[in-house]
Parts: structure tokens; C-alpha cells; sequence
């Protein structure tokens, strides 16, 4: 019998293959492929001189080396500026390969074909690059400063300029009882997916197509660009999505370099080539994101309530801004997360330095924001000693106010009007889940015993399932069996399971009978990608209106066959049968082959629909001028704007009183991302999303020197998480429909990692009693900070 | 160019390989055992592990030359005797212990090989036993679950 779909915490449709070694990653296609292989920079900013490739040349098994001399047509051109914005006055994109100029480690200079990897690379070795250095901007201080530019023609290294303010915020902080001043900076880090990027192309000369096999966030994207960049027709390009190892938003950015590079340089040989990219190329040549130095003016009454509240940022967004300013943008409207700030004024500069680009990377800085206000809540509370639940719960836009217009333009250029969201019934639930108001009693039997102990808290409001649309596409085939296609890509999230959930209750199939294809353009061409927790709203819901559709059909066609009202029938386990009268029922499948009028029977099921097979009346065409054969639809779901999910973390840490070694003793999160499609997946995305902020709380930083050479791009060096670094999960939710979508979903890929900065840092400040101000923090940073907080 | 021939899941297997060739290309790229997956190819992220006579090893820290007559256990070889899944896949499958899947065939067979030899583990000793391996998508959390039950099932409590 069909159990209930939506919501059950079913495994995963995708895992049998998965855990066998049957997934199919990039770099496990193309077996036969010519392998590509880049020469990059050494420099952080340098004039390119001289390319001299005569030693590589005699390398055996080479068959092509491209400089920027090399391209022609629009591959000469910069790469795309994917989202513009009126405050990004001065933006900047790379080429594919450098023209003349490098201006970050790890840009591509030039391109090697060969016939392995191996031999790619010893040809790389041997490509003698002449440079000569330029200035070398690192860190937003010297951004700032403007010694040097990144960007000849941008003198004052400002990509960027965007004010935005409700209020007069300044004249209510001056006019508030009290006032306080912050400066807050969070450090950079990166995605850093188990799988880098690839790319795998194959030219038809005979069809004059192409196939492109990318790990990406977008095929559809990818498409458009890659056929705009190489002049072909878009009807002659394919971009298919494999299994992706992973993407965390580096893999939302696109065309990259190779992804130009490998179909243009395929075209021109009329082989296959293919790219894999090692993991210190992801490291010094994707992107990275989260460096920001913020400085905060709040204004409070004795209640802790805030009158008014500004803040001015820098963004360091690297050396180009493919991708715009959209982190910076969720940092300043995202900022306010549950609250009422009162007046607000943010401003924020986003500034080239001569780093590795800066695109978003899950969270797309809410971390950062999360970390502002809430560092300010805490202020806030210790300042007028008050609990600083107590400072938050008075802030918090009650229930009865949504939807809650915050009254700023939000990343997707709409207002910023939160859709749904209980956030005191939130905050009881987390405080009773980690127990906050036990904790005194704890603390004191921890400091009896010479240990050193901390709670903290942080509260987090998230823009999911931005527009502006996205689309689905369901059949159900002759044997019973539904084939759903969405557009948008899969890198983990479980979208073949939750998908088939979402088809199969409103088809009344069991979820068996489902299959997904996502991020292959063959199957579904329009769509606009996996990010900024979106797939679940955006393609969950297309789902549900074209399987509607397919319903609403199916019961249609059912009705005629059983001669019924097709108001009077319903599906189950697969079978269309009148409501109370099992016995007048007709399978799903036979109701897919009477959709379709045949001519000729290529099997027993077709021959029923055939010419003389069927009854019916002769007054009527076979297919109505209104309906069309098949039992299948498409639909789109466009969201009037972002859905808002929230939650609360709080965490307790153990701090050494001797070398300031912090440990995670509980972890406990509170999330509301409307209803559930699976739970089971749903708390994997908030396990993940938690390991993630840990570790750029306490491990996860890039390292650059002066010379703008990264120190750490390893996993020697660049310390992510492994088990014994990330605490146990727990978890309660809590159930907000949106009413903005047909399942009143709202995204949940994100959530885990938003408060982890700003959570740690209120739990040590809280153990050690001195302010906190900058994350990641080490052990030796907090042994430091002792030392400054006892002077 | 050097003749290997090992053992993979049981099948006798050689190509010839240039010296330098890593055991993970060797097995991916001339083996097409594709399972194995490379996550840093510095031996730190465990993607690539596979056991040799038995004992996990980071096949991207190791020569093809240097196995030669050896025994190999990719993540293809840890399915069940009738094909389907292994007592270890199973129970990943079952705690949602991978979400992405790059990871997963290095958890496996570590997982694998730590098991036949510590049936009955603690999670304080499945969290350690999983240590040297990287994921970036599920925090571990029912990486250990799947320890556990597959634990379970390996003693017969299916």
C-alpha cells in the first residue's frame, strides 16, 4: 500500500550506486580523452613577458599548447560578469587564459593538450614563463590603503559601493540611552568540495555538436555560455551534469577558463579532452569566500532594545567579480536575522586584492552577518547585564507581524519581506534543548572542579529558494513507471529521493516507480541551478505542479474509460479507482497507453491504444484540439520572492585553562524550514552545514603572505574537520509553512553552517570573559588574546 | 614501461604502466575500476583507500609498479557474495552516512577492514576509527551511525 511520500524520512534513491563505486564522476568519464593541464601563475600580480615553449615542444605524446595568443572570437574575450549591479561600478573578470597579466596565484597562462595527464604536466613544467612582477595587494587594510591597484584603471581598488538605509540610523543610535562601538572580522575560507571541477568535452564533427560534461552547479548556465563563447548554435550543445562530488557553492560560478578552454580546444582537434583539477589548482584557482572587516554602531534602550544600528563592511572579493557583489549583499540585508533593528544603515566596500576570486560559498555571507549582530547581542547583553536570550527575545519580529517587510532589496533584487517563522517558540525549544537555564549550575560544578566552560547562542534568519524560476517535467511511461527531469543540478543533496517523494504523493505511485534526472540539458533545457537553498522550493514545487498536471489528466482520461467523474476518483499504489468503489478502477499504466492514440502496436500494452482497439467518439479528433498525446506535463514554479527559513544554535565549549585548546562539548539546533520533504535528509544537510561552520570557527582559514603567495593550499595545511574535530548534532525542528509555495517548503541547504562563527564565539567569550572579535580563532589566537585581556 | 599484474576483488588483473604511474590511476584510469576516488592526492583525505593484502592503504601514495602480485580490495569488492550491497554499504545506506558519495568507497573500505578485525565497536572507537578520512558533507555524525549498524549486521542483528 502507497505509504505517505511527503515527509517520510525515506533512504535514498541515489545511494545503491553511490556506495557500490557505481557513481559516475567527472573524471571517471572519458576514459579516452586527451588530458588538459594549465601553466599558472607563480605571482600573485605580474606582467607576462614571454611564453618560450620550445623545450616542450620534443615532449612525447604533446599534441597542442595554447597562450592567450592563441584564442580567437569571443574566447579572447573576458569571462562573463554573471550578475551585475548598479553599485558595482568598476567589476572585473578574467580570461581564460592570461592577457598579458596575472593578478592572483594560480590564473592560468597557458593551456596544455596531451595524451595523459602525466604528460600534460611534464609539458607544463617545461613552458619557460617570463614575468615581470607588479605591486602586490593582500589583505582589505591594503586594499584599502590603495598603494598599490590590483586593476590599473581601478585606482582605489573598489569594485563596489552600495549603501542602504531604513530610518535614520545615525540620528537614532545618537539619540539612544546607550551606544556601543564593535569591530568585527571574519577570516577567508573556501568550499573546498571533496571532488574539484572537470570538465570533459566531445565534438561531433559529422552532427557538428557538442557534448560537455561539467561538475558544476548550473548545466543549464553552462550551456548558454559555453555556446555564446564558442559561437554554436545553442541547438548544438549539450551540457550534461554527472555525479558532482560535491560544491558548497564554488561550483555555482561558471564559465570558468576550463570550462571554455576544454570544448574549444576539443573542437579544434576533433578529439575528446578532458580536465580534472587537482586539489592545489581548486585551491589557487576556483574561489574562495567570508574575509570581511565590519565595523558596528548599535544605539539601545535599558531594555536591550535597539533603537538604531549601522554598519559598515569591506568585502575582500579577490582579484575579479565574476559573481558580483551577492555576498556582501546577503551579509547586509541578512544581517538582521530575526530582529527589529530599528533605524539601519549598512554600507559595505567591496575591494580587489591580488587573491584568489571571492564567490559564494555556503552560508554567501550570512556567516559573516550572523557574526555581527549576534557579537552585538552579546555586547548588547553583557553591557546592561541582562541574559542574552532575554536581549534577543526582545528584539525578535513576533509571529503575529509576518509577513515582516524589513524594507530593503534583497540578493534577488525584490523586497526583503520575510514570508513565516516563530521565532520565541524557536528559541524556547533550543533553550530547553541544550538546557540553557541549567547551565549556571553547571558551569559552577565545572569551575569546582577546575574546568573552564561556556554557553553560547546565535540566531539566524535565511533567504532561500530564490527565483526566478525553475521547472520539472513528469511522464508516466506504459509499464507504470514516472520519469521526473528538473533542470537544476545535484552535488549531495538527495534530490532523486525528494523529488520522487514530492512526484509520488501527488501521483498516488509508490516512490519505487519514480525516477529523477537532474542537470542533464538533454532532459530538461530551462533552469537556472542549484544554490542559495533553493532546489527543494524552486524545483519541489515545479515537481508538484507538473505532476499535478499529470494527474489532473490521468484522471481525465480515467474518468472517460470508466465512464465516471473524474472528481469522484483518486490514485492509489499506481491505480486510478473511483472513491469508495475499489472495484471500478483502472491501472495508471493503462490509462498512460489510452493517453497516446497509436497507430501501430509495438507491444501488447500499445495495442490497446491502437486505431481499431479504441472506442470512442468518431465526432471527435482522437487528440482533442486542446490536449496533446501522452500522459506527461511540464510545469514552472517562479516564486513571487525568496522564502525565509530560520533557526537557533547554541553550543557549549570547554576551553584548557593551560593552552587554550577549545573543545565542543554539545551542539544543539533548532531549524524551521517550513515542511519537511524527508527528514532524514534534511537533518544530513544540517550535520553537514554544522561540521562546516566548526571548522571555520576554529580550523579553516587561507593563509596568504605579503607577497600574495597561499601558505596552505593542502589539506596538510588547510585544516577541515575530520571526525574527532566536529561534535554530535542535535536537533528539533520546528514546522513554519511558507505561503508562498504549493508545499510551503522552504530551503534547508544552507542552515547548518549560517550561526557556527557567531555561536563559538559567544560560547568561549562566555567561557573565558573577554570579548571575541575575530574568527576563526586558534588556540594560540585565544592564548594571546588572554595575554591582551589581562593588560 | 613496467607489467602489473595484481589481484582487484578477486579478478587477476596487469596493464603496462610507466613507473611513475599512482596506484589510484592504475586502478582508475587502466583498470577502470572508477570506485576509488582521489580527493588531494597527498594522502590526506582517504578518498582513494583501498586495501592491500588487507590493510587499508592510500592507493595516491603508492606506485602501480610497487603492488605488483598484490591483493586488492576496491569498493566494488565490498558488494555481498550475491551482488548486491556489502554489510558496510548497506548500513550507509540505511543511516544516510553519504550525501555527495566522493568520500564514501575510502570510508567503506576502511570501514571494512576495521570491522574484521573490531567487531563490536564502541562510538567513541568508531568516531576514531573513521579519523583519517575527510568528508565535507555529512559531519560524520551518521558515518558513525553506519559504523555501528554495520557492525550489527556483520554479528548477525540485521
Amino acid at each position: 500500500m502507497t505509504t505517505r511520500m511527503f515527509g517520510e524520512p525515506i533512504q535514498r534513491r541515489e545511494d545503491p550506486r553511490l556506495v557500490s563505486g557505481d557513481g559516475r564522476y567527472l573524471d571517471d568519464l572519458g576514459q579516452d580523452a586527451l588530458a588538459a593541464a594549465f601553466v599558472r601563475s607563480p605571482y600573485a600580480h605580474a606582467r607576462v613577458t614571454d611564453v618560450d615553449v620550445t623545450d616542450a615542444l620534443d615532449v612525447d605524446g604533446l599534441v597542442a599548447v595554447y597562450t592567450y595568443e592563441d584564442l580567437d572570437g569571443r574566447v579572447a574575450e573576458p569571462l562573463p560578469l554573471l550578475i551585475p549591479h548598479p553599485s558595482l561600478h568598476a567589476p572585473r573578470t578574467g580570461y581564460p587564459l592570461a592577457n598579458g597579466i596575472v593578478r592572483h596565484v594560480g590564473e592560468p597562462v597557458a593551456m596544455v593538450v596531451a595524451v595523459d595527464r602525466y604528460v600534460a604536466e611534464d609539458v607544463a613544467s617545461l613552458i619557460r614563463v617570463t614575468y615581470e612582477q607588479l605591486p602586490v595587494v593582500v589583505g582589505i587594510a591594503a586594499a584599502l590603503r590603495a598603494d598599490a591597484a590590483v586593476h590599473e584603471d581601478v585606482a582605489d581598488n573598489v569594485a563596489a559601493h552600495l549603501v542602504q538605509e531604513v530610518g535614520d540610523a545615525r540620528a537614532a543610535i545618537d539619540a539612544a540611552p546607550h551606544r556601543l562601538h564593535l569591530d568585527l572580522d571574519i577570516e577567508r575560507s573556501a568550499s573546498t568540495p571533496l571532488e574539484g571541477k572537470g570538465v570533459y568535452a566531445r565534438w561531433d564533427p559529422a552532427d557538428r555538436s557538442l557534448r560537455v560534461y561539467s561538475s558544476t552547479q548550473t548545466s543549464t548556465s553552462v550551456r548558454f555560455a559555453v555556446a555564446a563563447k564558442l559561437g554554436i548554435p545553442v541547438d548544438r550543445v549539450e551540457v550534461v551534469t554527472p555525479d558532482v562530488g560535491g560544491g558548497f557553492g564554488v561550483k555555482i560560478v561558471h564559465p570558468w577558463p576550463e570550462e571554455v578552454l576544454v570544448p574549444w580546444a576539443a573542437i579544434r582537434l576533433g578529439r575528446p579532452v578532458k580536465w580534472t583539477e587537482d586539489r592545489r589548482e581548486h585551491f589557487i584557482s576556483s574561489a574562495h569566500e567570508r574575509a570581511q572587516t565590519h565595523a558596528v554602531d548599535v544605539g539601545f534602550d535599558d531594555d536591550g532594545r535597539l533603537h538604531g544600528l549601522s554598519v559598515t563592511f569591506a568585502h575582500d572579493n579577490g582579484a575579479y567579480t565574476p559573481y558580483g557583489i551577492i555576498a556582501p549583499i546577503i551579509t547586509s540585508t541578512q544581517l538582521l536575522g530575526p530582529y527589529k533593528p530599528g533605524a539601519y544603515r549598512v554600507e559595505f566596500r567591496s575591494v580587489y586584492t591580488n587573491t584568489v576570486q571571492v564567490t559564494p560559498y555556503r552560508g554567501a555571507g550570512r556567516p559573516q552577518g550572523v557574526f555581527v549582530m549576534e557579537r552585538t547581542m552579546d555586547a548588547i547583553a553583557r553591557y546592561l547585564d541582562l541574559d542574552r536570550t532575554v536581549v534577543r527575545e526582545r528584539n525578535f519580529i513576533q509571529p503575529d507581524e509576518m509577513p515582516y517587510d524589513q524594507g530593503m532589496i534583497f540578493q534577488d533584487g525584490r523586497p526583503l519581506i520575510y514570508d513565516s517563522g516563530d521565532y520565541p517558540a524557536a528559541l524556547d525549544k533550543l533553550k530547553k534543548l541544550i538546557g540553557w537555564d541549567d547551565f549556571a549550575a553547571y558551569r559552577d560544578q565545572a569551575r569546582a572542579e577546575g574546568r573552564r566552560v561556556g554557553i553560547g547562542i546565535g540566531c539566524y534568519v535565511e533567504g532561500t529558494g530564490v527565483g526566478p524560476y525553475e521547472g520539472a517535467y513528469v511522464r508516466v511511461e506504459t509499464d507504470g513507471t514516472v520519469v521526473v527531469a528538473t533542470g537544476l543540478t545535484t552535488q549531495g543533496q538527495g534530490h532523486e529521493t525528494v523529488f520522487a517523494q514530492v512526484a509520488a504523493a501527488v501521483l498516488g505511485v509508490p516512490v519505487e516507480a519514480v525516477t529523477v534526472v537532474t542537470g542533464d540539458t538533454r532532459r530538461f533545457r530551462y533552469a537556472v541551478g542549484t544554490f542559495a537553498s533553493r532546489a527543494a522550493v524552486l524545483s519541489g514545487n515545479a515537481v508538484a505542479l507538473a505532476a499535478r498536471k499529470v494527474r489532473a489528466k490521468a484522471l481525465r482520461i480515467a474518468g472517460e474509460a470508466l465512464e465516471v467523474d473524474p472528481r469522484d476518483l483518486e490514485v492509489t499504489d499506481g491505480v486510478v479507482h473511483v472513491r469508495g468503489t475499489p472495484q471500478a478502477q483502472i491501472a495508471l499504466k493503462t490509462v498512460a497507453v489510452l493517453a497516446n492514440p497509436l497507430r501501430y502496436a509495438f507491444d501488447a500494452e500499445a495495442a490497446r491504444a491502437t486505431q481499431f482497439a479504441v472506442g470512442g467518439s468518431l465526432d471527435k479528433p482522437p487528440v482533442a484540439d486542446d490536449d496533446e498525446p501522452g500522459l506527461e506535463a511540464t510545469d514552472y514554479y517562479s516564486p513571487l520572492r525568496s522564502t525565509f527559513a530560520d533557526g537557533m544554535h547554541a553550543a557549549i565549549v570547554e576551553t584548557d585553562p593551560e593552552t587554550a585548546e577549545i573543545t565542543v562539548l554539545r551542539y544543539a539546533v533548532v531549524h524551521d524550514c517550513g515542511r519537511l520533504i524527508n527528514p532524514r535528509i534534511v537533518d544530513g544537510q544540517i550535520h553537514g552545514g554544522v561540521a562546516q561552520g566548526v571548522g571555520g570557527a576554529l580550523y579553516e582559514r587561507l593563509v596568504y603572505d605579503d607577497a600574495g603567495q597561499l601558505l596552505n593550499a593542502s589539506f596538510m595545511d588547510f585544516l577541515m574537520p575530520y571526525a574527532s574535530e566536529v561534535p554530535v548534532v542535535e536537533i528539533d525542528h520546528l514546522e513554519t509553512p511558507s505561503p508562498l509555495n504549493p508545499l510551503g517548503v522552504k530551503g534547508a541547504g544552507e542552515a547548518g553552517v549560517i550561526p557556527g562563527a557567531a555561536v563559538l564565539a559567544s560560547a568561549i567569550e562566555d567561557a573565558e570573559g573577554i570579548p571575541i572579535t575575530r574568527m576563526p580563532i586558534s588556540p594560540s589566537e585565544l592564548w594571546e588574546a588572554r595575554r591582551e585581556g589581562r593588560r | 614501461m613496467h607489467e602489473v599484474s595484481v589481484t582487484v576483488n578477486g579478478v587477476l588483473r596487469s596493464a603496462t604502466v610507466p613507473a611513475r604511474r599512482l596506484l589510484s590511476d592504475f586502478l582508475r584510469h587502466d583498470l577502470g575500476c572508477t570506485g576509488t576516488h582521489v580527493g588531494c592526492e597527498h594522502g590526506v583525505c582517504g578518498a582513494c583507500t583501498v586495501l592491500l593484502d588487507g590493510e587499508p592503504v592510500r592507493s595516491c601514495l603508492l606506485f602501480a609498479v610497487s603492488v605488483d602480485g598484490a591483493q586488492l580490495t576496491t569498493v566494488e569488492g565490498c558488494r555481498a557474495p550475491d551482488g548486491g550491497l556489502g554489510p558496510v554499504q548497506r548500513a550507509f545506506h540505511e543511516c544516510h552516512g553519504l550525501q555527495c558519495g566522493y568520500c564514501t568507497p575510502g570510508f567503506i573500505t576502511t570501514v571494512t577492514a576495521y570491522l574484521r578485525d573490531h567487531p563490536d565497536p564502541t562510538e567513541e572507537q568508531a568516531r576514531e576509527a573513521i579519523g583519517g578520512n575527510l568528508c565535507r558533507c555529512t559531519g560524520y555524525q551518521n558515518i558513525v551511525a553506519s559504523v555501528l549498524r554495520a557492525a550489527a549486521i556483520q554479528r548477525g542483528e540485521a
